[in-house]
């Protein structure tokens, strides 16, 4: 990183305006959330409780856009010292590990469902009377295609894990084509950062718009796969714990791979405009590893959710 | 870390004073004014907790129902639970951090000061919406504060919405705080403050932050799957769908297990601070306390399942978390023996800070001999959800993290405000709130024993008497606590000047600077020859 600046004091801003008004909206977002979910529950109008819930979304954003957008402007204004943009890596990469310890959450559940709960409702093992006297019919299997009961939580058709080990199924099989294409993009991305430190910044350009295009593509595929879930296979969120890690865990990282995209396309914006130095890129760089960080909880989720 | 960015060329830093009026408070980025509203919030909340457990004892003072009905005593249970842990002691800690944490290592602030403030403003609406939940159609959450599924998802009232989103936007107060934290601690030091000449206060803050940042997010993903379930239809905590509601308790308490880490460990940081002052001895032991705090963290991501050993699970797992969790009690013991040992021989006095700090040593000690007594499984199949389990965590938590935090805040009075804090006062309320606290907590253990389950309105009449005497104990708590009220208030408004030095035998470069610590302070890091080894 920059050595220029690295004879100054660390910079701490007098006062902020941001994260009070941040929590503000944040608070309106929550309570709308929460009052819109009611409502749906309780089968009551959503008109109140979305527009509370988009006007404090609506806030934060417009906070956090200026917020960023004035640390940005102190940078360029060489108000950052190296000590200060190290405190930047270490929140980002806290950050990250926060978010994989998120993702062990449902991870831990999906194991835990697959090799104790599922089985113990089948009748095996120490804990398994419980299940034979509840459903004594219950067979257990993985993907669980016939739920304990069924008039509660009506059954999936088929579940969308590998049917067999062979290239031709592979070849027609989505989910592996996305692993692909996420994988790719990490490897573009990659390439896009030496093109940043080469100070290449057409070359910069073209990588990132194909990393931000594969994202895309990646969400598309993801979009059509759900479809095809509900339509084709009966798998909805209602439809059983198999439905349900299948949808939280493939849904929250689809949803970090939107929130990645959109990092993504900031970024490519922000090259454009030539914010970035060969070394003074941290911005870049932090969103590169969340990039790579969300690829690396899709080879999880493909090996433990569609492989096995 | 390099010190070679903490260069101090530039001299010519335009730093001002507070800024005048409600805006200081509002948009402040200063460490001094975070970890003061921190401290401020957290005796509000601490107030209001101990209101709702006032409602609690007051329905336990005689068998029968007099006050409230048992709907709304669940929600006192609950919310007292959860303003405690997560409204008092977190933020009390976390403003002590945020006040003692540059001070103790010589950085001029906290290293991501906006988002500081934001960590603490959150919170305020984060319990607005906690609370706000008592007065909404239906109640508030009365399923305790673990919220075990299905009382919490299937039979939860509706406000559980509210209480699920109030969660997640702490977690995210808490994260972000911890990560303040550990970017401060390891990017701020000043030149010559090495890992291992960091006051243990610093290091058992590092180490707690490790935990938030590894749990809060299971916490939310907890929270997440019951949101699921009770708006979306899916069947996480339901065994009819193929889940399992005992998944629910595994995820709980696998972060609820270093919770209760993350209430202690920085206690343990600052009466390993105090006892050394008023013994007029160095700290016995300095580098096993760093091990041992690290020790216990490591601990408690590996045995969670022994707050769930009645629920049922393979007798190799009953093993497991049972021999794991009596491995904690060496550790504990390891500092124990050391605050001892650092007292032995010393020429102690006994002002108020040390006082506590020595309840703290003596009581947090019996609720972690309770504790090794819970970890028994077969004895725990006996105690389970009796008093006696409410003996042991209260026994670690008031006499043990509360107190912890009184002691600070006599400890650290003087440096915060210039003034020396009414010694009498003081003292009496120490000693009332020692006895209230035993009366309040000793008693609740043969409660337990004799077989009285905990969050219950009522009981049998065998239990009458040691419930009065609990009750009697938790009103003579609660009311000594306005004390600590105006002792802070009259020390604010003034008395005797404090030195900077404050107390004779104190280490550290907190006791460098002038009382009242400057709204600025080692914004050019300190002389290295003043950073001694603790």
């Amino acid at each position: 990183m920059a050595s220029e600046s690295s004879h100054s004091v660390y910079y701490v801003p007098e006062q902020t305006k941001y994260p009070f008004f941040a929590s503000i909206g944040l608070f309106f977002m929550v309570f709308g959330l929460g009052s819109l979910l009611n409502d749906m529950s309780a089968g009551d109008s959503l008109a109140v409780s979305t527009w509370i819930a988009l006007a404090g979304f609506l806030l934060l954003s417009f906070i956090i856009f200026q917020w960023f957008a004035t640390v940005i402007r102190e940078n360029h204004a060489g108000l950052n010292n190296d000590q200060l943009k190290r405190s930047y890596v270490w929140g980002m990469a806290w950050f990250i590990f926060s978010e994989v310890m998120f993702f062990a959450a449902f991870f831990g559940a999906l194991f835990y469902i697959r090799t104790l709960a599922v089985p113990w409702l089948g009748g095996e093992g120490e804990k398994g009377l419980a299940g034979e006297v509840l459903w004594p019919e219950f067979q257990a299997a993985w993907p669980l295609i016939v739920n304990p009961d069924p008039t509660l939580f009506t059954n999936p058709h088929e579940g969308l894990n590998v049917k067999e080990w062979s290239l031709s199924f592979f070849a027609g099989y989505l989910p592996f084509w996305n692993t692909v294409i996420l994988i790719t993009s990490s490897v573009t991305l990659h390439y896009a950062h030496v093109a940043l430190k080469a100070e290449n910044r057409k070359r910069l350009i073209q990588w990132m718009f194909v990393t931000v295009a594969l994202g895309i593509i990646f969400l598309g595929l993801q979009a059509l796969e759900y479809v095809e879930a509900y339509g084709h296979y009966g798998i909805t969120l209602d439809s059983g714990i198999y439905g349900s890690t299948f949808f939280l865990l493939t849904g929250f990282h689809g949803f970090h791979v939107t929130l990645g995209t959109f990092i993504l396309i900031v970024m490519l914006l922000r090259c454009m405009k030539g914010h970035f130095k060969p070394n003074d890129h941290f911005g870049f760089e932090a969103a590169a590893w969340y990039w790579h960080f969300v690829d690396v909880v899709w080879v999880g989720l493909f090996i433990f959710v569609y492989l096995l | 870390m390099s010190s070679a960015a903490i260069d101090h060329a530039h001299d010519h830093d335009h730093h001002h004073g507070p800024a005048k009026g409600i805006t200081r408070w509002l948009f402040t980025t200063n460490h001094k004014d975070i970890g003061t509203l921190y401290l401020w919030f957290s005796f509000a909340m601490f107030l209001l907790g101990g209101t709702f457990a006032l409602v609690i004892r007051a329905e336990l003072f005689q068998p029968g129902l007099q006050f409230v009905d048992p709907n709304f005593f669940n929600q006192m249970t609950t919310m007292h639970g959860l303003v405690m842990v997560f409204g008092a002691v977190m933020p009390a800690f976390v403003g002590l951090a945020n006040w003692m944490i540059p001070l103790m290592i010589g950085a001029p602030d906290m290293a991501l000061p906006r988002m500081n403030n934001w960590s603490f403003w959150i919170l305020p609406f984060a319990f607005l919406l906690m609370v706000s939940t008592l007065f909404m159609e239906g109640g508030g959450p009365n399923f305790g504060w673990t919220f075990y599924a299905p009382l919490s998802t299937t039979y939860a009232p509706d406000s559980v919405t509210y209480f699920i989103f109030a969660v997640h936007i702490m977690g995210a107060s808490s994260i972000m705080g911890a990560i303040n934290v550990i970017a401060t601690i390891l990017n701020m030091r000043a030149p010559g403050m090495t890992l291992m000449k960091m006051p243990l206060f610093v290091w058992t803050w590092l180490i707690t932050a490790y935990l938030l940042i590894a749990v809060m997010p299971v916490l939310a993903g907890v929270v997440t799957m019951m949101l699921f379930d009770i708006h979306f239809g899916t069947s996480f905590f339901n065994a009819a769908g193929g889940g399992d509601p005992v998944l629910f308790q595994h995820l709980f308490w696998f972060f609820g297990h270093p919770e209760v880490y993350i209430m202690i460990l920085p206690a343990f940081g600052i009466v390993s601070a105090i006892i050394p002052t008023f013994a007029r001895k160095r700290l016995f032991g300095y580098d096993s306390m760093v091990y041992a705090t690290a020790s216990i963290a490591f601990l408690s991501f590996i045995v969670w399942a022994h707050h769930m050993f009645t629920v049922g699970m393979p007798l190799a797992g009953q093993l497991f978390f049972m021999y794991a969790t009596m491995l904690i009690a060496v550790p504990t013991g390891v500092k124990v023996f050391n605050w001892v040992a650092t007292m032995f021989r010393g020429a102690m006095t006994f002002e108020t800070p040390m006082l506590f700090a020595i309840a703290f040593v003596v009581l947090f000690t019996i609720g972690g001999f309770t504790g090794v007594m819970l970890a028994i499984t077969p004895a725990d199949f006996q105690y389970h959800d009796t008093y006696f389990v409410v003996a042991h965590f209260h026994y670690v938590l008031v006499p043990g993290a509360v107190f912890s935090l009184m002691a600070a805040a006599y400890y650290w009075l003087p440096k915060w405000t210039g003034y020396m804090y009414d010694e009498t006062l003081g003292k009496l309320h120490f000693w009332m709130s020692f006895v209230g606290v035993n009366l309040l907590f000793f008693p609740q253990h043969f409660l337990g024993l004799a077989g009285m389950p905990r969050r219950i309105p009522d009981y049998a009449l065998q239990f009458a008497n040691f419930n009065w005497i609990s009750s009697v104990g938790a009103f003579l708590f609660g009311f000594s606590q306005l004390i600590l009220l105006l002792v802070v208030i009259k020390c604010i408004r003034g008395g005797k000047k404090a030195t900077a030095q404050v107390w004779e035998g104190a280490q550290g470069l907190e006791w460098t600077v002038p009382s009242p610590a400057p709204y600025h302070t080692f914004e050019t890091p300190p002389d290295p020859s003043l950073i001694k080894a603790q």
